[in-house]
Formats: structure tokens, C-alpha cells, sequence
């Protein structure tokens, strides 16, 4: 539970970043989304044997957070956090795979290990795009640049909605959590019974209130339609952010810069 | 159980996101049609309480683990298999933002597993079944039991196959399925004792709730056929596109980017950038004698080397020689990445 509540603070802290100025914070978020999406594309498009043409992808996510201001261990620790999934499943890349496909020195590296480096690589390079972009962005602007990229309106007013209450609901979750801790001893009190009309008494609560909402969205001349009034401008520095970084990341998909710099310093040792 | 952007493939990916935006769209446009708008601020709120049920959880006798709502199967009970689809997908789009589960271009499948599943399989065909027009204790419990492991199950599956699909990971399609199965079986019945918990606390409280949601009907008659054939369809031909483009051709990316710029016009640099690839295997072919310097003795490693990747997959050799220029090159990159980040925040401090 510890960790599902710090979450919770995390997401008002990744908020309060968004509310920064900074040359990424200025950009259109339409853009900011796309090339991030293009970005994700590319990195996951390469062979599963590939480490060092996924390299220079750094630069996406390492400019965004310098630019944006952004806190770099933080950031660090959220995709940390994230990691067991990946490593779980990665790790039986090494087990089962142990055919050798590289030797540095008397050391022969499985291809195993170099997919699952690769895995990891992977995993660090597409959850660091997106927590940067979301921390640059604010989830507001993501959800109505998502309407206006044809996005169903419903579907973006749902994650507006959703948005405005977990703070409400999870605020009043963690007292009754609070609550029940205080007056439970020796685990006595946290079994399925009290649990059950803890989560019965949650869930009234939240039809209660959207009843309630609903009343005084209507009162306030509510149709079924939600009208999203903010304006979004696509300008020349938003295209040039989208164009540059797209041309980019084909160029890097494309040419494995890396191995290139390798070669040319292979050659002058010899 | 969130599938991640590091373990699929574009192929895979895309076909998913394209099928789950059709869902999406579809189920909008299901929405809209029924007239009852006080689904807008329910929508959100349960959405939110999702979120928020999973701070209480419970211990679970003799095993020392905790367990706590799930979220995909008491939505559909609550708003029909529209509404908890568009709200699930809004609840998984927030965790793939906000706390890395999953990813964005994983997103579509993620929304298929834990969405798609329960809401328009798992429930219409069995707890509605079970359940039918006048609920009982009994009822509930066994079909919200029953349809919560099969969600459950059928979502493990979808991983497994997505998975596999993918080709990122090696786990064979069998230990994949043996690891996945049972654990989400016990999830499953989990899930669902807590679902038909309180789907009954609901149903002694506050009756009405529950009817309420049963009577929305009008939008709730499943046109199954329709919805699942249009997924298929979608899911099949982009998957098959975008597969095609991935393997079929020595470098998807490259191929499609030739030919959806201008043909005639672009050539020369088409041409340019083949010279400079032959020019770096001619590079790199020289390479080896360099990798092995050091390695000489071990002439056995070196065997292995050449002879492993022939037996593999089709993979280009990854022979020492590159690999050790490729380690010294992406050394350098990696620096140079990190400079000009540093740079950029240094610039950015004086200003």
C-alpha cells in the first residue's frame, strides 16, 4: 500500500513539473506527443540483438529533461520502480538462450545476455520518454490534444474526469486505511469481511458523488456535451521540434552511429 | 500482468492500437446513443475508485500476501460493457502515463488484456448468463467467480501470445503459458470472491444501483458478432501490414520511408545511403582480425562465435570484431548524449 500511495503523490508532483516554463513546456503538446510515440516506434522496431544502435536514442529523452528542467533521479527512481515486469520476463532471455555470440577477452557473452541487455535498454529508453513527456506536458494537455488529434470526445472527457478524482477518492481511501489501521491490532480487523464493506462503503460514497456532480453539472446547463474551450496552437517552433526529431530518429534507426564512431576509432588505434 | 513497450514488436503493437482504438470509437459512439448523460460524471468517479480501492486491500489467510480489487469485471457489472471498456481503457492510459505500467505503444494491448476481455467476453458470456434478470447471493458469487477467472485467464493468454508474437523474449510458448496460467488463476479467484463481495454489499444496500445498471440495457444488448469481427478484421490486416513491412523486407523502416517519399526524386540519396552502408560492411569486415587480437588463444570461443548464429535465427552474425568497435562506439555516444544534455541544462541555468 506504501508504494500504491507514494504513487498517488507522484502523480501530483509529476503534475506540479508540467506547471514549470521552459522551451519544452512552451511546445505544442500535440507535437511533443507524436514525436515521443515516433520515438517509441523507432526504439522498438530494432532486432532483439541490438545495443548499440539503440544508444544514441538517449539524446530524446536527455535533451527533454535538461530543457524541461526536469529532475533527473527522480526520474531515475520512477523507471526503477517500473522495472520488474521487463526484468522478470528478460530474465529468462540469459537462461534459455546461451548460444555465444560475442567474446571480449577469455569472456564469451551469450546471446541471451546481449538480448536482454538490449531488453533493458529498451525499457529504459521508452519509460523515460514517456514520463518525460508527461512531466513536460501535464496530463490536461495530453488529454485534449488527444481530442484533437480524433480522439473521441467522450474518451477525453472520461480521462479528464478520471483525473479530477483520484485525488478526491484516494484522499478518502487512505483515511479509511488510516482509519482501520489505528483501530486494528495484531491483524485482527484486516480480513476479507471488514475489507469488503470497507470497499462496499468506498464505492457508495463514489456513486454518491457522482450523482452529486451530475446534479450540479446539470444545473449548470450540462447536455451530455462537454466542451473543451482551451486552444491549442501548432506553430512553426512546434513543426520544427516534430520534423527535427522524427528526421532524427529515422536517420539513427537507420545508421548505426555507434558502431560508425567505433570503426573510425578502431582504425586510428590501428 | 501490464504488458511493456520493451518486450513487443511495432507489428504487434500497432495492430493492438489500431484494434483498440476501433473498440474505442465504437463504444463512444455506443455511448452517445443512449441519451442518459449522468454517465459522463459516473464514468469518471467509478474510474477514480478503481484507483483508489486498490490503497485497501486485505490479507489473505495463511499465505502472508494481500490481496485488493482488480477492476475490469466490477465495472462491467456496475455500467454495462461500454461504459467499463471506455473506463478501463481511461484507468490503464493513466497507469501508462503516470506510473510506467506498461507503455504507450503497449497501451493497445494492455487495453485489450485487462479491457477488452473481461468487459466484452468474460462478462456477457458468463456472468450475465449466470446471473440473469433477478440476482442471488449465490448467483452473484458464482458468476462473478467464474467470469473473473476467465477474464483473468484469457488476459494471461493474451500476454503470452502477444509475447511470443513480439519475439523480444525467449521464454517458449509453453513455459510462458505454465508460468502465466496458474498464477493468474489464483488471481482470478481472488478477484473474483472480492468482486462478488461487493457486488453483493452494492446489491443489500442499495438495490436500485444494481438494476439501475441491469435497465441501462438498451445500449447493453451486446452485438457480439459485429464487435468481434471488426476487431479481428482491424487487428489482422495491421498486424499483417505492418509485419510485412517489419520482416519482409531487409529494413522495414527503410523500405516504407523509400517508398512513401518521392520516388524518382529521392533515388540518388537511396543510392547514397546504400553506398555508405556497403562502405561500413566493408569497414567492419576488416574488423574481426582487429576483435581477436587480444582473444587469440581462445580459438575455440572464436568457432563458437562464427558458427552459433548460423544455427540461430536469422539474425545478422554479431561477430567480436564489430561488437568491440560497437561497445567503444556506443561508450561514445552515450557520452556525447549525456554532454549535450548537460550542456543544455548548463546554458539553461544561466540564462
Amino acid at each position: 500500500m506504501a508504494k500504491i500511495a507514494s504513487s498517488f503523490l507522484d502523480i501530483s508532483y509529476l503534475d506540479s513539473l508540467s506547471c514549470q516554463q521552459s522551451p519544452v513546456h512552451r511546445l505544442d503538446p500535440r507535437s511533443k506527443v507524436i514525436a515521443t510515440a515516433f520515438f517509441i516506434v523507432s526504439v522498438v522496431s530494432f532486432g532483439k540483438y541490438e545495443i548499440t544502435g539503440l544508444i544514441p536514442f538517449f539524446l530524446y529523452p536527455i535533451v527533454l529533461i535538461a530543457l524541461g528542467d526536469l529532475p533527473l533521479v527522480y526520474l531515475l527512481k520512477k523507471i526503477l520502480l517500473a522495472a520488474p515486469f521487463a526484468v522478470f520476463i528478460g530474465m529468462f532471455n540469459p537462461l534459455i538462450d546461451r548460444a555465444i555470440l560475442m567474446n571480449l577477452g577469455p569472456v564469451g557473452i551469450s546471446g541471451g545476455w546481449i538480448s536482454f541487455a538490449s531488453i533493458m535498454l529498451r525499457f529504459i529508453l521508452t519509460v523515460s520518454a514517456v514520463l518525460a513527456l508527461i512531466a513536460s506536458t501535464g496530463f490536461a494537455s495530453i488529454c485534449m490534444s488527444l481530442e484533437k488529434m480524433g480522439a473521441p470526445n467522450s474518451f477525453a472527457v472520461q480521462l479528464l474526469f478520471l483525473y479530477r478524482y483520484i485525488f478526491v477518492l484516494t484522499d478518502e481511501a487512505s483515511r479509511m486505511v488510516r482509519a482501520r489501521a489505528l483501530r486494528a491490532f495484531e491483524g485482527k480487523g484486516r480480513g476479507f469481511k471488514v475489507f469488503t464493506s470497507m470497499i462496499g462503503q468506498l464505492l457508495l460514497r463514489a456513486l454518491d458523488r457522482a450523482q452529486r456532480i451530475h446534479l450540479a453539472m446539470r444545473c449548470r446547463g450540462f447536455d451530455g456535451e462537454i466542451r473543451v474551450s482551451r486552444q491549442l496552437a501548432f506553430g512553426g517552433r512546434d513543426s520544427a521540434f516534430l520534423l527535427g526529431w522524427s528526421t532524427l530518429f529515422v536517420l539513427m534507426r537507420l545508421v548505426d552511429i555507434p558502431q560508425w564512431m567505433g570503426d573510425r576509432v578502431a582504425e586510428l588505434i590501428r | 500482468m501490464h504488458m511493456a513497450d520493451a518486450l513487443i514488436s511495432p507489428a504487434v503493437g500497432g495492430a493492438m492500437w489500431a484494434a483498440t482504438a476501433g473498440l474505442t470509437l465504437y463504444s463512444a459512439k455506443k455511448l452517445k446513443e443512449n441519451l442518459d448523460d449522468s454517465h459522463t460524471p459516473l464514468m469518471g468517479v467509478l474510474g477514480a475508485f478503481i484507483f483508489a480501492a486498490q490503497m485497501i486491500n486485505f490479507t489473505i489467510p495463511a499465505t502472508g500476501s494481500s490481496g485488493h480489487l482488480g477492476g475490469g469485471m466490477i465495472l462491467a457489472i456496475l455500467l454495462g460493457p461500454y461504459a467499463a471498456f471506455i473506463t478501463m481503457a481511461s484507468v490503464l492510459t493513466v497507469q501508462a502515463l503516470f506510473f510506467a505500467d506498461g507503455g504507450l505503444l503497449a497501451l493497445g494491448c494492455n487495453i485489450f488484456n485487462l479491457g477488452f476481455l473481461p468487459c466484452f467476453i468474460a462478462y456477457p458470456i458468463i456472468y450475465k448468463k449466470i446471473v440473469g434478470q433477478c440476482p442471488t447471493r449465490r448467483r452473484i458469487l458464482v458468476g462473478a467467480i467464474a467470469a473473473s477467472i476467465l477474464g483473468l485467464q484469457l488476459g494471461a493468454f493474451g500476454v503470452v501470445l502477444e509475447t511470443l508474437f513480439s519475439g523480444i523474449s525467449e521464454l517458449p510458448f509453453v513455459t510462458f503459458l505454465l508460468l502465466m496460467q496458474p498464477i493468474h488463476l489464483a488471481i482470478g479467484i481472488v478477484e473474483g470472491l472480492v468482486t462478488a463481495a461487493v457486488v453483493t454489499f452494492i446489491w443489500k444496500a442499495r438495490p436500485e444501483i444494481l438494476n439501475m445498471a441491469g435497465a441501462a440495457r438498451p445500449m447493453g444488448r451486446l452485438a457480439m458478432g459485429k464487435v468481434l469481427v471488426g476487431f479481428l478484421v482491424t487487428a489482422v490486416v495491421t498486424g499483417g501490414v505492418l509485419s510485412w513491412f517489419a520482416s519482409d523486407r531487409p529494413d522495414g523502416l527503410e523500405w516504407s520511408m523509400f517508398h512513401t517519399s518521392g520516388k524518382e526524386k529521392l533515388e540518388p540519396a537511396e543510392k547514397g545511403l546504400h553506398a555508405l552502408f556497403a562502405r561500413f560492411q566493408e569497414k567492419t569486415a576488416f574488423l574481426p582480425d582487429y576483435g581477436f587480437m587480444k582473444a587469440a588463444p581462445d580459438k575455440s570461443g572464436e568457432h563458437e562465435a562464427s558458427a552459433a548464429p548460423e544455427k540461430k535465427e536469422p539474425w545478422p552474425a554479431v561477430s567480436a570484431g564489430t561488437s568491440v568497435s560497437g561497445l567503444v562506439g556506443g561508450t561514445m555516444a552515450m557520452g556525447m548524449a549525456g554532454f549535450i544534455g548537460f550542456a543544455l541544462k548548463k546554458r539553461h541555468r544561466q540564462r
